[in-house]
């Protein structure tokens, strides 16, 4: 593992070898093709926020990230390294940390042994300064730290899914739809969170979202995806001011 | 009887005639059944087949129906606590009356025994107003109060367990059932890593018990090793074997998984029995050498020349109980070895993955935990633990045969640990001595323990679906003064 942690300042649109770089890629479910050639890339220090209806194939790219269903063409290269084809939990340690769809936390297991489950693949001796900081982003997990996973609230348990993945001292973040089924208030206390991780600790988030207002607000570049195409892109606030993506995502429902 | 008829004509509200006329029709049905096949016996008299009849019985049969009926009925209709006290008096008579058949004694009780729980359920629902969910919520805190009290419930038990050879009751029958309990217990343990903790239902435990019982026997047997060799080699035979029969199995999931270890512990049964001539078949292997006292001594009344015996050794006279208690202690040492590792390994990122893998495998990955290494490092220390057992157990018969290795020991393992509650050590030493430990005690009821058995199986099912101590505990303490689980119950109530 390189030690070189990125910039700790948000540094959108640098250029040369971008952090992430998705090329071509087709992703299968059997017979069915969800993604059908998928090009795009995140920059270190970028929150990058992919945007789409349901059944889109957000999911679906995030998951081949993973490798979690693997790429049938195309590739997914991570700071430079092919890792189409490496192993889910050897892409985890590479430095690429997920906080999945449903957020699926350890329901029986306690808030502060779940963060642990997150630091497995960290560093050594880590530990304590991860539970600090994140505890630092999130002052109600300290609260919460000795009860059970399951018995916290929508809101709490996408916090504990956030940290969980931040304790493997991940340097790509990819959150699927953190604010689903979340109150509206919750919401904007989950996105204020991603951005100070993004602003204080140059972290690089990769969101994937419904929410596309929140979204494109907060993120530096966007990406719209419709059917297992990527239709659209452009800076947040390009595509927040796109009359395509004004009609299709974001009149109605806010 | 009268108690119940005065008590119920004393209530308001009941209607007395449509009691009487649903008890006297169930009563009727009993009548109908019992008359031809309680109350006709054909029996051989000399080359003649006779009928004698047992109108008695039916009698009391029919009366006991009825009188049940009347119980039930009272219980639905909300008198639950006369019933209550009249079926726990009518238990005690049938204890003592003289009633013709012993058969008919174990019904008797068994029937106003379960009258009797149905009384109390009626009563604590009657009285409290308690929701479903607080109420399981209540068991749960009971369940971490008693797991609380294992800090020191565990080393009194353990203290218990030491000293239990030298109690005055100890009679060679006492430690025998120790010995067959602890083994059970540490089988348990074994099987709690693979199911209680990693989450994998494992239908054939009993194979790795099967491979460590005929490693040491053939071993042995052609070779001649000494049981202290052969214990780590039958260890290893087992995790190997866990290891092999893990690789393809892994990948599978759920009901696939739990088929093919299920067939896996058939197809080492099958081995064994059919590869006669290396394995005996279904003869099995006799002669099993007993352990010696750590190769120093054994434990024969008369050595063979030169070797010295352990009643020798000790300069104490011979007694064929020195064997057993030192099988005993063996067990014993064995199982708490079982339980300090799974103690200690919980702890450790290893145990704490199996637990994650247990509750969400997707999580798990997404967490960078490689799920195969994961669940194959626990099928294969699952397995060896197995082995131990295994071949504890040849040791100790000096027999085994693949009659010891069926599926229904693979099942009493399982049930323990469900029974248990899953990943709670101090609930398998609670199921197994209710699993192992209650037919033993009751054999005097002959075939009726195994009933009994089966009734307080589904009781605890009903009672506490998720096993007898299911509460978790927390790996790791925050202020080491007070408990983990003390935290969690405080932060969970005010939550």
């Amino acid at each position: 593992m390189t030690a070189v942690k990125t910039g700790t300042t948000a540094n959108t649109g640098s250029t040369g070898e971008p952090m992430l770089r998705i090329e071509g890629v087709h992703t299968f479910y059997g017979s069915i093709e969800a993604l059908k050639g998928v090009d795009m890339q995140v920059q270190a220090g970028e929150i990058v926020t992919l945007i789409g209806a349901n059944g889109a194939g957000k999911s679906t790219l995030l998951m081949t990230i993973c490798g979690n269903p693997r790429a049938k063409f195309g590739r997914v290269v991570f700071e430079g390294e092919d890792i189409t084809q490496v192993p889910t939990f050897e892409i985890v340690r590479r430095g690429i940390a997920q906080s999945p769809e449903g957020r699926r936390i350890f329901g029986r297991m306690t808030v502060l042994e779940n963060l642990q489950m997150g630091s497995i693949t960290a560093q050594p001796g880590s530990f304590d300064r991860e539970l600090e900081r994140v505890y630092t982003l999130f002052p109600r997990l300290k609260e919460r730290q000795a009860q059970r996973g399951g018995t916290l609230s929508g809101g709490e348990q996408q916090m504990l899914a956030i940290g969980r993945a931040l304790m493997s001292q991940p340097r790509l973040l990819l959150l699927d739809e953190p604010s689903l089924g979340l109150a509206p208030l919750i919401v904007k206390q989950i996105f204020k969170v991603i951005e100070d991780i993004n602003r204080e600790q140059g972290m690089t988030v990769f969101l994937v979202e419904q929410n596309a207002f929140h979204a494109l607000k907060l993120a530096h570049r966007g990406y719209v995806m419709v059917n297992g195409n990527i239709t659209l892109q452009g800076t947040g606030r390009e595509l927040l001011a796109n009359e395509e993506v004004r009609t299709a995502y974001l009149e109605g429902g806010h | 009887m009268t108690a119940i008829a005065s008590h119920a004509n004393a209530r308001p509200g009941l209607n007395v005639g449509a009691m009487l006329k649903e008890a006297g029709l169930t009563a009727l049905v009993a009548l109908a059944l019992t008359f031809p096949l309680v109350g006709l016996r054909t029996v051989d008299v000399g080359s003649r087949l006779t009928i004698t009849t047992r109108f008695d019985e039916v009698l009391i049969s029919v009366l006991l129906v009825f009188v049940g009926r009347i119980g039930l009925i009272l219980t639905r209709e909300g008198h639950a606590l006369p019933v209550l006290v009249v079926s726990l008096v009518v238990a005690v008579a049938a204890w003592f009356a003289p009633l013709p058949s012993e058969i008919l004694r174990v019904i008797t009780i068994a029937g106003a025994a379960v009258l009797a729980i149905r009384a109390v359920i009626a009563v604590r629902r009657d009285r409290s107003t308690l929701s479903q969910q607080e109420r399981d919520r209540a068991m749960d805190r009971l369940g971490a109060r008693v797991q609380d009290a294992a800090m020191w419930i565990g080393p009194i038990a353990v203290v218990f367990a030491i000293a239990l050879p030298f109690m005055p009751f100890a009679s060679r029958s006492v430690v025998d059932i120790g010995i067959l309990i602890l083994t059970y217990i540490m089988l348990g343990w074994g099987l709690n890593i693979v199911v209680g903790l990693a989450g994998l239902l494992d239908l054939g435990y009993v194979a790795f018990y099967a491979v460590g019982a005929y490693s040491y026997a053939l071993l042995a047997h052609y070779f001649g090793f000494s049981f202290w060799l052969c214990l780590p080699l039958a260890g290893l035979l087992a995790a190997f074997s866990g290891l092999v029969l893990g690789f393809p199995v892994l990948r599978l999931r759920g009901d696939y998984f739990a088929i093919v270890t299920l067939g896996f512990g058939e197809i080492i049964r099958v081995v064994l029995l059919n590869w006669a001539v290396f394995t005996g078949g279904p003869n099995g292997i006799s002669g099993i050498p007993r352990p010696s006292f750590f190769g120093i001594a054994d434990f024969d009344r008369r050595p063979p020349e030169g070797e010295i015996a352990f009643h020798q050794l000790f300069g104490i006279a011979f007694d064929p109980m020195h064997r057993i208690i030192f099988l005993y202690y063996l067990i014993l040492v064995l199982a708490l070895l079982v339980n300090f590792f799974t103690m200690r390994i919980r702890k450790l990122p290893l145990g704490r993955a199996w637990e994650a893998l247990r509750e969400d495998d997707i999580a798990c990955t997404s967490l960078g935990i490689n799920r195969t290494n994961i669940k194959l490092a626990a099928f294969t220390i699952a397995a060896m633990f197995g082995g131990f057992a295994g071949s504890f157990f040849a040791t100790r018969q000096g027999f085994i045969s693949p009659e010891s290795f069926t599926f229904i020991e693979s099942a009493i393992i399982l049930a323990i640990v469900v029974l248990g509650g899953m990943g709670s050590q101090i609930g398998v030493v609670v199921a197994a001595l209710i699993v192992i430990g209650l037919p033993e005690a009751f054999r005097e009821l002959a075939e009726y323990r195994m009933l009994t058995f089966g009734m307080g199986m589904v009781l605890i099912m009903v009672w506490r679906p998720r096993g007898l101590l299911a509460h978790r505990d927390p790996t790791i303490l925050l202020h080491p003064r007070r408990s983990a689980r003390q935290q969690q119950a405080d932060s969970e109530a005010g939550a």
